[in-house]
């Protein structure tokens, strides 16, 4: 597998992506992580560009670290979230998405409860978009912070062996996880109670089992996941302290693990539930350090889509297979309309 | 339509040569440090530090300077292609007698980048200029403060310094543009350049 440019208009999905552009957006990681470290952490790459950020779902993480990322190459970034933006007086995600657009945008960066969001944003706007978390979907950018971390502490991808426990149903980190990991030849097996596997779990190519033991031995990296009560995990629920008494990632269940394994969290972490602090805290958590190469990870994908030449045609038009595809000529008369 | 402009011996003289200038026109060597520019700069600064050693006796350090993300011209096809490296610079600049080292100078763009970068390391007591090969042609107001070797080219031809540690042999070539098939030629070929 050899690194391929990174050539698109949007980052929408890590399944659409080949090994080959992963890989480059790793490789390109690197040298922004570079910036960092220095004491004057900016580069004047993206002057004169804007990012905006629409978040209509909390987060904390990632809209500070896209703003991060944006400040740090010199863009301007502006930060909107759905509670002060004018959704609150009706308006619809394609309008107030086109009004940002309109505004000279380079980039937008977009989280939304629903699934698919950022790939419409991505079909129906001229300027990049990049989804920061699509519902139940997608998160690319956890990915590809997530592959980068990894690879810092294992190298290579091929033969190892990453467990992901948790609300694998409603997490959109565990589905973008998967398809990088396999992507880039890792084997990937998900383990949580019954409810919280996805139905679809068969077909994302990952081993299955509802044994957090077995999810531990062997592996070589452990993701643990936080219960999505705000997306509905919380109807099949029985409670934190049953869940953590048979899930949670403890000391003592390690006791079976791997000496080097890594154990990773995308956050937030529910101390105590899904992992105790002496696990989140000890010596092979790389949580914090996840974080870190956040920042890195998504001036890498920033600086790629900025440069995009505005005239630059899409070279392939987003897809979302599972949605059926509106009829083109409705489409063409509204792009002529928004002329 | 490959032209030699130095050989392997010649390239490794021109080397000594700007060594010899650089310690002379230097005064004291302590503040002296070489930084190159990605790629083959690099290797040339680290070059250039060991031939200054044989001759003063003191090893300057070397830092190897990544220049895309301060270019004037963010390109999304150059970006796409090459990998960004990362800037090493194993020492602050402020206060110190610094020699940015590339191979090539032709518009200067290259070198404004970088003199944008170096000041974000500490402010340099000074900053001088060593290139390999000076093909003219400059967009900006620099010139160099050593060069090995004056070239007078056409804008369209290729000025490639190869480096053993790279190209596996020592050369300064000049290539002449190869012609994009479909595009009509535009005169004799630049090879017969003076």
């Amino acid at each position: 597998m050899t690194p391929e440019p990174f050539r698109r208009k949007d980052l929408l999905s890590i399944r659409e992506l080949s090994a080959g552009e992963i890989l480059f957006l790793l490789d390109q990681t690197d040298s922004f992580r570079e910036v960092n470290e220095r004491d004057i952490k900016k580069v004047p790459a993206l002057r004169g560009k804007t990012v905006v950020n629409l978040f209509f779902e909390a987060s904390t993480r990632t809209r500070a670290s896209f703003e991060i990322a944006g400040k740090r190459l010199s863009a301007d970034v502006i930060n909107l979230s759905a509670t002060t933006s004018s959704t609150q007086k009706g308006e619809t995600l394609r309008d107030t998405a086109r009004n940002i657009e309109a505004m000279a945008t380079d980039v937008l960066v977009v989280r939304h409860s629903a699934s698919g969001a950022a790939h419409y944003l991505g079909r129906e706007l001229r300027c990049s978009v990049v989804n920061a978390g699509d519902g139940c979907h997608e998160h690319p950018t956890q990915a590809l912070l997530d592959l980068y971390t990894i690879r810092e502490h294992k190298k290579d991808f091929q033969g190892l062996n990453v467990s992901i426990v948790g609300d694998i149903a409603h997490s959109r980190v565990a589905r973008s996880d998967i398809a990088g990991l396999l992507k880039l030849g890792a084997s990937v097996t998900i383990c949580g109670p019954s409810p919280m596997l996805p139905a679809e779990a068969g077909c994302l190519g990952a081993r299955v089992t509802t044994r957090v033991e077995e999810a531990i031995e062997g592996a070589d990296v452990l993701i643990a996941l936080r219960i999505q009560l705000e997306r509905g995990a919380g109807a099949n629920f029985p409670g934190n302290r049953e869940y953590a008494t048979t899930y949670g990632i403890t000391r003592k269940r390690l006791k079976s693990a791997k000496r080097e394994l890594l154990i990773m969290h995308p956050g937030p972490i529910n101390r105590g539930v899904e992992m105790s602090p002496d696990v989140a805290d000890g010596p092979f958590s790389v949580i914090l350090e996840q974080v870190e190469y956040g920042v890195a990870s998504r001036m890498a994908i920033l600086y790629l889509l900025a440069g995009r030449k505005a005239d630059e045609p899409a070279p392939s038009p987003p897809r979302l297979e599972e949605q059926a595809p509106e009829p083109a000529p409705l489409r063409r008369t509204e792009d002529a309309l928004a002329r | 339509m490959e032209r030699e402009e130095l050989g392997p011996d010649q390239v490794r003289r021109t080397l000594r040569r700007l060594a010899h200038e650089i310690v002379e026109q230097t005064g004291d060597l302590g503040p002296l440090a070489l930084v190159g520019v990605r790629t083959r700069g690099v290797h040339l600064a680290r070059r250039l530090a060991r031939d200054i050693q044989a001759l003063s006796g003191s090893l300057p350090p070397v830092g190897a300077l990544d220049v895309t993300l301060y270019r004037d011209d963010l390109d999304r096809e150059a970006s796409a292609r090459a990998k960004l490296q990362r800037t090493d610079l194993p020492f602050s600049c402020a206060d110190r007698e610094i020699v940015l080292v590339d191979d090539v100078l032709y518009t200067g763009r290259t070198t404004r980048a970088a003199l944008a970068a170096l000041v974000n390391f500490g402010r340099p007591r000074r900053v001088r200029l060593a290139v390999m090969a000076d093909r003219g042609g400059r967009e900006l107001p620099v010139r160099a403060d050593f060069v090995g070797k004056n070239l007078s080219v056409r804008p369209g031809a290729e000025v490639k310094v190869l480096l053993e540690e790279i190209d596996g042999r020592d050369a300064l070539v000049v290539r002449a543009k190869a012609t994009a098939p479909g595009t009509p030629s535009r005169g004799p070929a630049p090879e017969d350049s003076p």
